[in-house]
């Protein structure tokens, strides 16, 4: 017999469906390849540089990192090779990020004493521990003074610290640098493999468990971590029991005919509806609605101040559960419906009532169903911005929703957001180079969050699975 | 269709009593003025070809089919004198003293020990000790304990198919009900694992009133005392299975036991 040729040999559909496969790969590591250079490549010890200019440009030399390397179409005609300088020193002198033509550099040198200081405000200072033009011997003696004593004063709390750090331009000049508005210092030129690493791994650990400063362009991102985390971690402990029992109804309970089959549409659609209407119901119905009269029954003697009518934790989690509340009845609903019915008769049949049958043979056999529409809320309801925007979230809360004092989780309190805040790096920085690095590195944080609690499901749901599995089949 | 060949029992030795028990399914008829009476503590088969009726029959016994939507039943059940299709019964005490076991093996996704102490937990017995003793005793009874009895905390789903039937018999039995439904209990097991049940059956008859449905006459003629032969939702003859497959009344019957159908 002849073996079929063609597309009727299935050769085509399986390189088709591999070739989709490889592509969907390719994307996310490329995605996340992406995030993590631009983002996580920020924290790393950049070497810093004297550059000297050609005297026809009268520019002045500058300490600067090189940032990134570009060609441009000139409007005379002709390109030109440009380098984006990273010169920090936003408050003597901005700008901190300039372009400079590759033709007019005339020299860069890696000084030893160069050094880059981490500011409590305005950003990065670069800078220089020793004048340029002093004897070698002189400066290294004057930079290795200088560091000792800024590592002492890094060793006490700013508010303990007294002095000024003498931190001198590529050009000679001097300026004081007050010890206490110093956060963190390196000297990238002077420091080897290990130093760095460490360096590395010490500011990405900032980064997540800090809180941002100067209008979220630096310091960390705790907040709008916590904030995610949190919210999604209160969604889903409203969105899961609402679903399942809204999917035990239709499933076990509803009789099969035509207004279940609508109710069944209803909610798929639901799942369709854009999600800054939800954003929009949730402040019409939760904050103003709902909080509202809160605010009128129980907290009557603040008005008109508001406590529960103004968007707050509360009200963005259960927005959210909403719009993530079709996708968990449609797991539920389908891990139900693979139930065999032979387990709901044994059940049945040994005298058990239908609750007691769903309590105790269909809910644990849903178990890995219902946390497979976990993940799929989850991975929906942490990506979502849009929505958030009108029911609480914000660009800095002052406070974080769970704190020491009574009654420790403050479900009426405004919170961050990575995703917002994302948004926020990007959109409404008043710096975007300085801001650009922390919008990657957020994002992948944001990815790698969403993963890491889709991985804690996922695993359960293993376990789950596993626990009694036929061996056989 | 008068004079169908048919046996009664005295009241006390009756245990089901059938009066012109008709069921249809959205209006179709799967049962058809069906009425006999089934003895206590005797094993009674029911026979036919498939389709005829006989799970209907077996399910209308514990009303099992009350799930079932556009289901009718009409007719008279009566469980020892007690009328067992009034409306006001709680199904879940006549499932409790009407056992049944299903054609496919269906333990529930637990160990070994779970699934017999299932119905006793649900009936309210928590004491351990306690549900041991009757988890032993229900799988002694169903000829199960020695093979099960070192790995009762593994999964049900871990024994073989034989084993599993057994299984499912030892939950029934372990919340002692008085009369035991077995739809084709071994038709999806080996010969091997059948012949166990149907030895099984033997020792249970003992304790229990047993209704056991088959197609396989062999197996009707060795572990039942009577046989009732069911023909498209009718009951065609109902007597001692002897005299059912040595000397049938019925035309119909007649046919179906030599093999002319079915
Ligand atoms: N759930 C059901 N819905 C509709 N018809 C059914 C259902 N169960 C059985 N029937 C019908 O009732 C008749 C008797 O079926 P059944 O009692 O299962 O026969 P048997 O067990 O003798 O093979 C058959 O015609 C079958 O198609
Ligand atoms: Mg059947």
């Amino acid at each position: 017999m002849k073996t079929p040729s063609g597309w009727r040999s299935g050769d085509g559909a399986l390189w088709l469906s591999t070739g989709a496969v490889t592509l969907t790969l390719l994307l996310t590591v490329t995605l996340l390849v992406l995030l993590g250079r631009v983002g996580f490549g920020h924290f790393w010890p950049e070497p810093l540089a004297t550059f000297t200019f050609d005297p026809a440009t009268g520019q002045p030399p500058v300490v600067a990192a090189r940032r990134e390397h570009s060609t441009f179409a000139l409007a005379e005609g002709g390109m030109e090779a440009r380098t984006l300088l990273r010169t920090g020193n936003r408050d003597t002198a901005p700008p901190d990020f300039r372009w400079v033509a590759d033709a007019s550099l005339r020299s860069a040198r890696f000084d030893p004493a160069a050094i880059e200081l981490e500011r409590r405000s305005w950003g990065p200072a670069l800078g220089l521990l020793a004048p340029p033009e002093a004897p070698a011997a002189d400066r290294a003696a004057l930079a290795a003074r200088q560091w000792a004593r800024l590592e002492g004063a890094l060793t006490l709390p700013p508010q303990a610290r007294s002095g000024t750090l003498t931190l001198y331009g590529a050009d000679g000049s001097a300026r004081p640098l007050p010890l206490a508005e110093v956060v963190r210092a390196w000297r990238p030129n002077a420091m080897n493999l290990q130093d760095k690493l460490s360096l590395y791994f010490s500011r990405i650990g900032a980064f997540i468990s800090e809180p941002p400063r100067e209008a979220n362009t630096e310091g960390g991102i705790f907040p709008a971590l916590f904030g995610t985390v949190l919210m999604v971690m209160l969604m889903t402990v409203v969105v899961t029991p609402v679903g399942v029992v809204a999917a035990l109804y239709l499933h076990e309970y509803a009789p099969q005919g035509p207004l279940t089959q609508m109710l069944r549409i209803a909610v798929n659609n639901l799942a369709g509806v854009p999600s800054i209407v939800y954003g929009v119901f949730g402040l019409g119905f939760f904050v103003y609605l709902v909080g509202g009269s809160l605010d009128r029954a129980f907290f009557a003697d603040t008005l008109p101040a508001p406590t529960f009518g103004t968007p707050g934790l509360l009200w963005a989690s259960l927005t959210l559960a909403l719009l993530t509340l079709p996708v968990m009845i449609v797991a539920t609903e389908e891990g139900l419906s693979r139930i065999p019915r032979q387990l709901r008769e044994a059940s049945l049949a040994l005298g058990a009532t239908r609750f007691e049958t769903i309590r105790h043979i269909i809910l644990p056999q849903a178990l890995p169903a219902v946390l497979t529409g976990v993940i799929l809320a989850v991975a929906r309801g942490a990506g979502e911005v849009a929505p958030l925007m009108l029911v609480g979230v914000v660009k800095l809360a002052p406070e974080l929703p769970l704190d020491g004092t009574f009654p420790f989780l403050h479900l009426d309190r405004q919170f961050m957001h990575l995703g917002f805040h994302i948004y926020d790096l990007a959109f409404q920085s008043p710096n975007v180079e300085a801001a650009r690095p922390l919008v990657y590195a957020s994002a992948l944080l944001l990815v790698l969050m969403i993963v890491l609690l889709n991985l804690g499901a996922v695993l359960l749901r293993a376990y789950l699975r596993g626990r009694h599995r036929d061996p056989l089949g | 269709m008068t004079d169908i060949p048919t046996l009664t029992f005295d009241p006390a030795d009756t245990c089901l009593n059938v009066e012109q028990l008709s069921v249809s399914y959205d209006g179709k008829a799967a049962l058809r003025e069906v009425s006999l009476t089934v003895p206590r503590h005797r094993v009674t088969a029911f026979i036919g070809p498939s389709g005829c009726g006989k799970s209907t029959l077996l399910r209308s016994f514990n009303r099992m089919n009350d799930l079932i939507r556009g289901v009718e039943v009409t007719g008279h059940i009566q469980l020892f004198g007690e009328d067992i299709l009034a409306p006001e019964v709680d199904v879940t005490v006549l499932r409790r003293r009407i056992g049944m076991v299903f054609q496919q093996p269906n333990p529930f996704p637990m160990s070994v020990f779970d699934n017999v102490a299932y119905g006793l937990r649900l009936q309210g017995l928590s004491d351990q000790r306690a549900l041991e003793r009757e988890v032993e005793w229900a799988l002694r009874s169903a000829a199960l304990w020695d093979e099960v009895k070192d790995r009762l905390e593994a999964s049900a789903l871990t024994l073989s198919g034989g084993q599993q039937q057994r299984l499912v018999i030892a939950r029934a039995i372990a919340i002692r009900p008085e009369v035991l439904l077995l739809d084709e209990p071994a038709s999806a097991l080996d010969p091997i694992s059948t012949l166990k049940i149907e030895e099984l059956i033997g020792q249970l008859a003992e304790a229990y009133s047993i209704i056991v449905v088959t197609h396989n006459m062999q197996q009707a003629a060795r572990v039942s005392d009577y046989t009732a032969f069911l023909y498209l939702g009718e009951l065609v003859e109902f007597s001692a299975t002897d005299d059912l497959f040595t000397r049938p009344q019925a035309r119909q019957t007649e046919d179906y036991i030599t093999g002319r159908y079915g």
